[in-house]
């Protein structure tokens, strides 16, 4: 008896020579969601004054192929929560459920008074993220959480496989981080405070523009998108909607790697 | 036709000569005088009700709710013992979880009624365990479009290999109302009634003629009519307070969005206003027509 657990059970070498183990499987099982495999890219939030904006493109990749085309990765809570996933999209799925069946749930402990609103389910999922992550099987996603908290004042916060949480009038996941969300910060000069002075025409034009900043440099992004206002009255979900105004004419000008000049 | 069952009554699921479940009759007799409860089924949605007495001016109004939901899409009030009322409804949600849990999408009605049909008849097969005492009503809407499985991100493609035959979708969904009795028996009904009050409730729901296919009731008259028999059905039992309690669901189209909601306040005021008002209105032409039957 030795000490080696793929060993045991199994003839012992020193009476029946070395067994061959050759095709015995020698590590772990395999694991599929232990790198993402079909990803979606960024999401965009913005608040303003009467509720939040979030957007995100309705592409799937695998790897650099551009696998499909019609994915919807904001998902609505009813009366006024959008979650936007990025990363994965098969865990995406999976988070899906998971917060469907629990908003079926808690709908049932409070027949009219409480419902689920976006902080309630933003705590959630930080601690479902978290505690997948400490057992070293995350979630690939990052998300943000859109909708408006306890005093119906616009809410906005960030989770992602880390368990990691943050807070701010403008988000952005992904790519987006480094390419919209400077973009998006010119809004909100003052932080918080210049919240009540974006209008939902301001930020929904921010975003617009920010998500063709977006696909102009992000090589996984798409022209489609889906892009969802939270206010007091609901939530206001478009999914088929196309860039406009793209620019492009100025590249007839341009002419070969540096010296070519027709 | 003997209630008593000279020894055959003593335990559970025990036949008599005549092939009879007394245990399970008895259970009837509980219902009989539980409150009153009626669904009503219409081509836009459905409509439950029931009456609740207040046993105490320390009851707290608008509280203590005997409708309950089911998944998102289905309601079901119980008449009969409330504990056992909960039970069931409770086991009607696990049930419903755990249809989500296998095909990713909501139960159908009509499963869920025969769910609920085989756990209550469960509950006649051995001398361990006693029938449910309640009667339940279950309404609910099944969705009529294409609904993706739960957790679906897209829809695949329009045309051409894997794309969809828009046109030989079959209309599917609309509505159901089931009611599934102690011994198990369920039946699909276009107005169902139980509890005290059901006989005239019955009678009332046979006028509305629901299961002609050119039935005009919309789902606010259902709600309307609903309102009115349940407060038909009390006037046997005026000396007691009662409050009404009401839920709807209709389609995706329809005021509720496919979901089983509580009626809204100003409705339930309307449809209770209005309820009393056919009452004191019809009081004199009744008492004519009960001195006529006599």
């Amino acid at each position: 008896m030795n000490h080696y657990p793929q060993a045991w059970g199994r003839p012992r070498d020193d009476v029946y020579g070395p067994y061959d183990s050759s095709y015995l499987k020698t590590s772990m099982p395999t694991t599929h969601t232990q790198s993402p495999a079909v990803t979606g890219t960024s999401v965009l939030g913005v608040k303003f004054k009467d509720g939040v904006v979030i957007a995100a493109d309705n592409l799937a990749s695998y790897g650099s192929l551009a696998r499909f085309t019609d994915v919807k990765r904001l998902r609505t809570f009813p009366p006024n929560t959008v979650i936007g996933f990025g990363g994965d999209v098969s865990d995406m799925q999976y988070l899906d459920r998971l917060l469907q069946s629990l908003d079926i749930r808690e709908n049932y402990l409070s027949s009219s008074e409480h419902t689920l609103n976006a902080k309630n389910l933003h705590t959630y999922l930080s601690k479902v993220m978290y505690k997948r992550r400490s057992d070293f099987n995350p979630l690939w996603n990052m998300m943000l959480v859109a909708g408006l908290d306890d005093d119906e004042k616009p809410f906005l916060a960030s989770v992602d496989l880390l368990g990691t949480t943050f807070s701010s009038p403008t988000l952005a996941t992904g790519f987006g981080a480094h390419l919209a969300q400077p973009l998006l910060r010119k809004l909100m000069p003052n932080d918080e405070e210049s919240v009540k002075d974006v209008t939902k025409e301001m930020a929904i034009e921010a975003v617009k523009a920010s998500l063709k900043v977006l696909f102009y440099r992000d090589a996984r992004s798409m022209d489609k998108y889906s892009i969802a206002v939270v206010t007091k009255d609901g939530v206001e979900l478009k999914e088929d909607e196309k860039l406009e105004n793209q620019s492009w004419a100025f590249a007839d000008q341009i002419r070969g790697y540096g010296t070519q000049t027709a | 036709m003997t209630s008593i069952g000279t020894g055959y009554d003593l335990s559970n699921s025990v036949f008599s000569p005549d092939g009879r479940n007394f245990q399970v009759e008895y259970a009837v007799k509980a219902v009989e005088n539980g409150n009153t409860c009626i669904g009503i089924r219409t081509r836009h949605g459905v409509v439950l009700a029931c009456e609740k007495i207040i046993s105490s001016k320390l009851l707290k109004p608008g509280t203590n709710k005997r409708i309950s939901t089911v998944d998102r899409n289905s309601g079901v009030v119980c008449s009969g013992l409330l504990p056992d009322a909960r039970h069931l409804t409770s086991r009607a949600r696990d049930e419903a979880s755990s249809w989500r849990q296998t095909y990713k999408a909501p139960i159908p009605i009509s499963a869920l009624a025969s769910r609920m049909g085989g756990y209550v008849q469960a509950y006649t097969l051995y001398s361990s365990v006693r029938p449910f005492g309640v009667t339940a009503i279950l309404g609910g809407w099944d969705s009529e479009t294409e609904l993706g499985v739960d957790g679906q991100v897209g829809f695949g493609p329009k045309v051409g290999a894997g794309g969809k035959f828009e046109e030989e979708a079959v209309k599917r969904g609309g509505p159901g109302l089931y009611m599934i009795e102690p011994s198990g028996l369920y039946w699909g009904y276009y107005g169902a009634a139980t509890g005290k009050g059901r006989q005239a409730a019955k009678a009332e729901l046979e006028k509305l003629d629901l299961g002609s296919p050119t039935c005009p009731l919309t789902l606010k008259e259902a709600v309307m009519e609903a309102a009115r028999i349940i407060y038909v059905a009390h006037e046997d039992s005026k000396d007691k307070e009662f409050e009404l309690e009401m839920s709807w669901i209709s389609a995706l189209d329809g005021p509720t969005k496919g979901r089983h909601e509580q009626v809204p306040q100003e409705l339930l005021e309307e449809a209770e206003k209005a309820a009393k008002k056919s009452l004191e209105g019809e009081d004199e032409d009744e008492d004519e027509e009960d001195a006529m039957q006599e």
